[in-house]
């Protein structure tokens, strides 16, 4: 469980969070939704501690940030990267091995080396597994890095915007990796989603900021409606029920 | 692994072709008496291996925990804030008291003082720059300019026969590398590079960049501190035994990813002193064989490393 307690944010003069408390308990897919500005990025990066906490505390199950073991902490929550540097010529084997680090500190054993190419065959890599990073597309790079943090075999998965760039081939099979994990090995899975009818197609539950606060917060039926994006979006976009999910008419 | 045995013959090939260069450079051309000659050499070939390690792997480390292969400590002024603190030390307490100082003590002493110096200075300059090669790039090239000035600024107000015990030092000699301080120096040496070693895993992950640093347990500020400490006890021992060279770590660092394209620092960190050895030391054998000494070898380095700086740097402009 990931538990955010008053968490405040401030960069220079702006606000960026203010006294945000949240729950996330284990299981599922959860999804950060809110217009440009409100704040979803910061809180991923807080929970990733990609920034230091100004105020407030996080904590992972018994774990606080800023004062646990890295190294630990990296065995219990990965954070799916956008991109590494292009100068380090990593094939995508390299790139998925990176995954076990924490695990084995440097120091690959035949079990760990095993992990690594179940997942690239899992994760349908197992063609590209020598070519080098540069050399792939957009989607094929994303499934990489989703190989990479499912061999870290951690309880919890961040994702910022992952499906940036990504065809519509691309963002849906993503999302439904980020479910399978979900469903079969029980992680849980934390996504910025920036397109609310990805959120309401593969999230169980959605988490809707506005100004830094949390104003909207539950399953994806419940969350999603007109008044919500009236509300929070300031535009009147009709949403219709299909097959039981919200979908928003762009 | 379908490259490692590429990299373990091209490793082997490498170290070949160390050996036969130390040995060129020991063996041919003895005139008189050979143990003077074996002595002499040997010394300077101790130094020269020891500098050109030192900056070898010193680059390594700065240019994967600044993300690109485009920097090296030189580049970004490490050699000038060694010869900067030199000068410093001369102006507060007077060339004659500077000369009477045992040389060891100075040099490590003023290792120490770079290390200090190099965090506080280039800690920001890199926690600021980040993730922007341009900016840091600049900022690199005043930061080196900004050096020299103060430094040749500190020259001019002292007394001239006082500039001259620091004049020697400022200036790049492969040729006359301060044998006497080799012990010190190895010693030193042998610290930063038991670190960096130790640190092997660790800059592989960190090499990927900060976030896919921070999700893999490795927190990049600490590893950054850490190998700034390591470079500038490096920078140090490199400028004192041939003076402050611009880039020829950029040159073997460059050459060592074209000949083992790998991101294992594992293997880079010993190939890249081995490369060093090779530049320097069969460079060194050819102008002093071959040319008879007619063109300083640091001349023909920096010319060649210039030139793959301006290679790189048009590169990375054009992605």
């Amino acid at each position: 469980m990931i538990e955010i307690q008053s968490v405040s944010h401030r960069i220079g003069q702006a606000q960026i969070l203010t006294d945000v408390s949240l729950r996330l308990e284990r299981g599922g897919v959860i999804a950060l939704a809110g217009p440009n500005g409100a704040g979803k990025s910061t809180l991923l990066s807080l929970i990733a501690r990609l920034q230091p906490l100004q105020q407030g505390q996080i904590r992972v199950d018994d774990m606080q940030l800023g004062q646990c073991d890295d190294r630990a902490l990296a065995r219990k929550l990965a954070i799916l990267p956008q991109q590494v540097n292009a100068s380090s010529r990593l094939t995508v084997r390299d790139l998925v091995g990176f995954g076990r680090y924490p695990h084995h500190r440097g120091r690959p054993t035949a079990g760990d080396r095993a992990r690594v190419e179940a997942a690239l065959a899992q994760f349908d890599l197992g063609p590209l597994a020598d070519r080098q990073l540069e050399t792939l597309s957009g989607g094929q790079r994303q499934r990489a890095f989703v190989a990479m943090s499912y061999v870290q075999d951690t309880d919890f998965l961040l994702l910022d915007e992952p499906l940036n760039n990504l065809d519509l081939a691309a963002a849906r099979s993503l999302m439904a990796q980020l479910r399978q994990l979900a469903d079969d090995q029980g992680r849980t899975v934390v996504i910025v989603l920036h397109d609310i009818n990805y959120a309401t197609a593969y999230a169980d539950r959605i988490v809707v900021l506005k100004g830094g606060r949390v104003v909207a917060d539950g399953a994806p039926a419940e969350t999603v409606t007109a008044a919500m994006l009236e509300q929070v979006f300031g535009t009147a976009a009709p949403v219709h029920s299909v097959g039981g999910r919200p979908v928003v008419l762009v | 692994m379908a490259g490692g045995r590429m990299l373990r013959n091209r490793m082997l090939l490498l170290a070949l072709a160390l050996l036969a260069c130390c040995l060129a450079y020991l063996f041919t051309g003895v005139k008189g008496s050979w143990e003077f000659a074996l002595m002499f050499r040997g010394q300077k070939l101790a130094a020269l291996l020891l500098a050109g390690t030192a900056q070898a792997v010193a680059a390594v480390l700065f240019q994967t925990i600044t993300g690109n292969r485009l920097l090296t400590p030189s580049i970004m002024g490490f050699d000038a804030l060694y010869i900067l603190l030199l000068s410093g030390m001369v102006f507060a307490m007077g060339a004659q008291q500077f000369l009477l100082l045992d040389r060891q003590w100075v040099m490590a002493g003023s290792a120490v003082l770079m290390c200090g110096a190099a965090l506080a200075l280039f800690g920001a300059v890199l926690r600021a720059g980040r993730g922007d090669l341009m900016r840091m790039v600049l900022t690199g090239v005043v930061l080196a300019v900004m050096l020299r000035s103060i430094t040749s600024f500190l020259q001019r107000v002292i007394d001239p026969n006082e500039y001259a015990v620091v004049q020697a030092a400022s200036y790049a000699r492969f040729s006359r590398a301060e044998t006497d301080l080799v012990a010190i120096a190895a010693l030193l040496c042998l610290v930063a590079l038991l670190a960096a070693w130790r640190m092997r895993f660790r800059l592989d992950v960190l090499a990927l960049g900060p976030v896919a640093a921070v999700s893999l347990g490795e927190d990049p500020q600490r590893g950054q501190w850490q190998a700034l400490l390591v470079i500038s006890l490096l920078v140090s021992v490199s400028t004192a035994l041939v003076g402050p060279v611009a880039f020829f770590g950029l040159l073997v660092t460059a050459l060592t990813y074209l000949v083992l394209p790998t991101h294992r620092h594992a293997v880079l960190l010993p190939a890249c002193a081995m490369m060093a050895g090779v530049v320097l030391t069969g460079g060194q054998w050819v102008m002093e064989r071959v040319m008879h000494l007619s063109t300083p070898l640091s001349v023909v380095v920096e010319f060649l490393g210039g030139l793959v700086f301006l290679a790189l740097l048009l590169k990375g402009l054009k992605q």
